[in-house]
């Protein structure tokens, strides 16, 4: 035992190869920080909608029914990016999806929306970004999934891809829907 | 005044030049109290999309707006204390640059001290381990020998 003690560094930094090497191999970003508000009901608010809509997004809209919201602006490059993947959550799985339209000039927002389509069961303008701040919004494209009872279960920072879908929020669904 | 003293003076000033952050002139609050504790308050934030610079030292937009609800909350009456839990009721912990002694952060306050702690008694017991390893000193029947082989050497 004692003549095996020399070993004792390498195995250390052998095990301490394997843990950074599966946390950089792993794809997670190492930046994305964990939502404070998991598990706690949505902040209240009130957002007006777009110009020409009559919709607009109020904390009081949620309930009920389990509902992703996406938090996306026009000038953000990464929203276009998840575009498809938010609109095929709300074709492909019944979900209702709403959004929050985070610090966007109104008419950037509403020709982004014609030119991509527009698959928001509801849209509030976020004009100043003070309801993202009581989400603890740190940057756009961000989605959160609200349940029934209208807390927040989920936060994605981030542009989301197929395979997050995949793995993380069909999962949650399928488990809010029971 | 001598030149020596000058350069005192210089460097004093210099030391005490407070640096002035990212805040723009239109943000700061006209009472200096209230804009001091601000200033505070926003150096112990960090900004969550800069994640090295505190919302005092950052450009970001965010941590612009953040600095703005610092010192709406202060003008508002709320202690540093208030104003940092509004903060973190959104952001979390981690937007304290001074983490929190909490059950999840024990380990990142008192490890180090743990480690050197163990480091001591480690080397404490090795040192204690190899005294006693010392050679017994040699029996009369050994010392006897050993003089007869000395004799031998400087004998012819």
């Amino acid at each position: 035992m004692h003549r095996l003690l020399f070993l004792l560094p390498l195995v250390l930094l052998a095990a301490l190869a394997v843990g950074i090497g599966t946390k950089l191999l792993s794809g997670s970003d190492p930046q994305a920080l964990p939502s404070a508000l998991i598990d706690k009901p949505l902040p209240e608010f009130s957002l007006a909608p777009l110009p020409g809509r009559s919709d607009g997004l109020a904390s009081t809209d949620f309930g009920g029914t389990p509902m992703l919201l996406n938090v996306f602006a026009s000038w953000c490059v990464a929203c276009l990016a998840e575009h498809p993947v938010i609109t095929r959550l709300g074709r492909d799985d019944g979900i209702p999806v709403v959004a929050i339209n985070y610090k966007d000039k109104p008419e950037n927002a509403l020709a982004w929306l014609k030119r991509n389509g527009d698959p928001y069961r509801r849209i509030g303008a976020d004009v100043d970004g003070r309801t993202a701040i009581d989400l603890g919004v740190y940057g756009v494209p961000e989605t959160f999934v609200i349940d029934k009872a209208g807390r927040i279960r989920y936060r994605h920072p981030g542009p989301l891809t197929p395979d997050i879908v995949d793995r993380e929020i069909r999962p949650l669904l399928a488990e809010l829907a029971k | 005044m001598t030149w020596r003293s000058t350069l005192a003076v210089l460097l004093l000033a210099l030391t005490l030049a407070a640096p002035a952050g990212a805040i723009e002139p239109q943000e700061q609050l006209a009472d200096p109290a209230l804009e001091a504790r601000a200033r505070t308050i926003s150096q112990e934030l960090r900004c969550p999309v800069c994640q090295n610079e505190s919302i005092d030292d950052s450009n970001a937009d965010l941590a612009r707006d953040l600095r703005r609800i610092v010192r709406e909350r202060l003008t508002a009456g709320d202690t540093d204390d208030q104003v940092v839990g509004f903060i973190t009721a959104r952001y979390g912990d981690y937007v304290l640059l001074r983490p929190p002694l909490r059950d999840g952060t024990l380990a990142l306050w008192f490890g180090p001290v743990a480690l050197l702690v163990a480091a001591i008694i480690a080397m404490t017991l090795r040192r204690r381990r190899r005294a006693k390893a010392e050679p017994a000193p040699l029996s009369s029947e050994e010392d006897r020998r050993l003089a007869r082989l000395l004799d031998e050497e400087t004998a012819p």
